[in-house]
């Protein structure tokens, strides 16, 4: 198997907060990995620190072998990282099938075009309409995000990060905000994303962890508690006493 | 169920010319076969229009929120002018086209710095920067003119056959060839990629950068456009009144035109048109009747508009043929 991703000794401070100790991770092409941790771990740190929001203050990002930790956030997402947010970052004020068209204007470097009309080119909104009717919302294509329930918004995320056609995609909490009669059909596409893709997902939901991950990284005060198969981390007695303790309680 | 309806049919036929589009251009040409006294005024007009036109495709496109882009129409005011009156330069048409590459090179300049800044921090970068420059000009009074005014300014005949005649006639027709060029621009860069990029960026910057896309150089890319049609009108001032003063970098200016956009309606060219019109007429009319206190009369009106048609007086034009088009399906 050939590696998508690369960690190599991560480290972050803000201040005199060490929010990120020596994280390494590795994810193989294809790969379906998920980072957990207690609030405050660093998770969304490390997220921006990969996606190149943030800069380490030592270490290196190695995506497919090559060493992208200079690069700009932009420049990232052209090599092939993608996201998804937290909370939703979409284009409010624009239909479903733009906000895709946008993604896909941009991958092409079709965005830097200021002369011929976008609608003239067919082939991306053709892809627009494919990539929302494989995420079953082809409905919502005219629709304004504005107006779109929130689990629907939250799959338009996840459709404007297909469009990218990306190596490694990392999905921040996919499932947060969602109602549970929404969140299925999240966790469905989810489980249905393309096999050359190499996920990570963080996430603070079990259910979606376990359904999901072939591969799971606890992080702990911004470091690497341990790392396995779902089965090992779910009997892990240090995992257990850091983390599901706590959930169990609730 | 949205039918038989091809749910790609908006997006792909954006772009195509409406009927309705003919309107200013129809309503320009009546003005002149009706109003042609009116034309010194119906060329400051379009003057303004040019201007509105170039702030439209910072803020209402890309959401760039500027005090200050007098700045651009004063530099290319100034070049055209100097041009003329200190080097003999007396060809309209290249002294024009120069004054849109000094606002255009400055605005590329200014905006490496500016379009770092967003909002609150922006507004005052740019208030500050068009300040600057006017205090610039207004010492550099050997070149300028100063406080006195550039003068000395004599352009040629345009095409070397219409000059600048004591009614405005030629004027009129020259800015208008001028402004239905600045539009032609300006609606391609609307409805290009990189027209929609902008939306983009005016809608979440955050999400734009998670695309990949160059924001910044995007952002430098359309100032520096704007930066030149703001210097095409300003040149275009500088010739119609054969005259330049500070006042072309002034902030009123600067606060004017954004008033002529929120009157008229921003993110879609045709705010421009309608709000420096009206902007314009209700000045030409208001200072008539009242020279001390017009500008209240142009405020109550502002203050109107925007209370109750939130995207200006295009905005209401949508409500009205909403209404009557609901009336007349049902």
């Amino acid at each position: 198997m050939s590696v998508a991703l690369e960690l190599g000794g991560l480290e972050k401070h803000f201040g005199a907060l060490h929010v990120t100790r020596s994280v390494s991770l590795t994810l193989e092409a294809g790969a379906r990995h998920a980072l957990i941790g207690p609030n405050g771990a660093g998770k969304t740190t490390l997220v921006n620190l990969v996606t190149g929001a943030l800069k380490p203050d030592a270490g290196r990002v190695v995506l497919g072998g090559r060493d992208i930790t200079g690069l700009s956030q932009a420049e990232r997402v052209q090599a092939g990282i993608a996201r998804t947010f937290q909370i939703n970052q979409l284009f409010r004020g624009l239909s479903a099938l733009e906000n895709v068209v946008l993604a896909l204007a941009e991958r092409d470097n079709d965005a830097r075009n200021w002369w011929r009309p976008a609608g003239l080119n067919s082939a991306l909104l053709d892809e627009g309409m494919a990539i929302l009717k494989s995420l079953g919302i082809v409905g919502d294509a005219e629709k304004t995000i504005a107006g779109l329930p929130y689990g629907r918004q939250r799959l338009v995320e996840i459709a404007i990060t297909l469009a990218l056609k990306p190596k490694v995609l990392l999905l921040d909490e996919p499932a947060a905000g969602v109602p549970s009669v929404e969140s299925d059909v999240i966790l469905d596409v989810i489980a249905a994303l393309p096999s050359d893709i190499a996920v990570l997902i963080i996430e603070h939901d079990m259910d979606v962890v376990f359904r999901f991950a072939k591969e799971i990284t606890v992080l702990v005060d911004g470091g690497v508690l341990t790392s396995g198969p779902p089965e090992e981390i779910a009997v892990n007695p240090e995992v257990k006493a850091v983390y599901l303790g706590e959930e169990s309680h609730g | 169920m949205s039918g038989g309806i091809d749910p790609t049919a908006h997006l792909r036929n954006r772009h195509r010319w409406r009927p309705v589009e003919a309107l200013p251009w129809l309503t320009a040409i009546a003005a002149f076969a009706f109003l042609s006294d009116y034309s010194a005024l119906g060329t400051q007009i379009i003057i303004m229009i040019i201007f509105a036109l170039s702030v439209d495709l910072i803020l209402g496109y890309a959401g760039i929120v500027t005090l200050g882009h007098a700045a651009y129409f004063g530099a290319g005011a100034y070049a055209t002018g100097m041009l003329s009156a200190h080097l003999g330069w007396n060809e309209p048409i290249s002294a024009l086209l120069m004054g849109g590459i000094a606002g255009g090179l400055l605005g590329y300049v200014s905006g490496q710095v500016l379009l770092r800044y967003h909002g609150l921090t922006l507004l005052m970068l740019t208030l500050a920067f068009a300040i600057l420059l006017q205090e610039a000009a207004n010492t550099a009074a050997p070149i300028t003119g100063g406080f006195d005014g550039l003068q000395g300014i004599a352009f040629d005949p345009i095409l070397g056959i219409f000059e600048n005649d004591l009614w405005g006639y030629n004027y009129y027709w020259y800015s208008l060839a001028v402004l239905a060029l600045m539009f032609l621009v300006a609606r391609r860069i609307a409805y290009s990629p990189f027209g929609r990029s902008l939306v983009g960026v005016r809608e979440n910057v955050r999400r734009m950068n998670a695309i990949g896309s160059p924001v910044f150089s995007r952002l430098v890319a359309i100032y520096t456009i704007s930066a030149a049609m703001a210097g095409i009108a300003g040149g275009l001032f500088a010739q119609s009144n054969a005259f330049v003063t500070l006042d072309v970098l002034s902030f009123a200016r600067s606060g004017t035109v954004l008033i002529v956009l929120v009157l008229g309606g921003t993110g879609r060219l045709y705010g421009a048109f309608i709000g420096g019109a009206v902007y314009m007429i209700l000045e030409d009319e208001l200072s008539r009747m009242s020279p001390e206190f017009w500008e209240i009369g142009v405020g109550l009106v502002l203050v109107a508009v925007v209370l109750f048609f939130r995207g200006g007086l295009l905005g209401a034009v949508d409500i009205a043929v909403r209404r009557l088009r609901g009336k007349g399906a049902s």
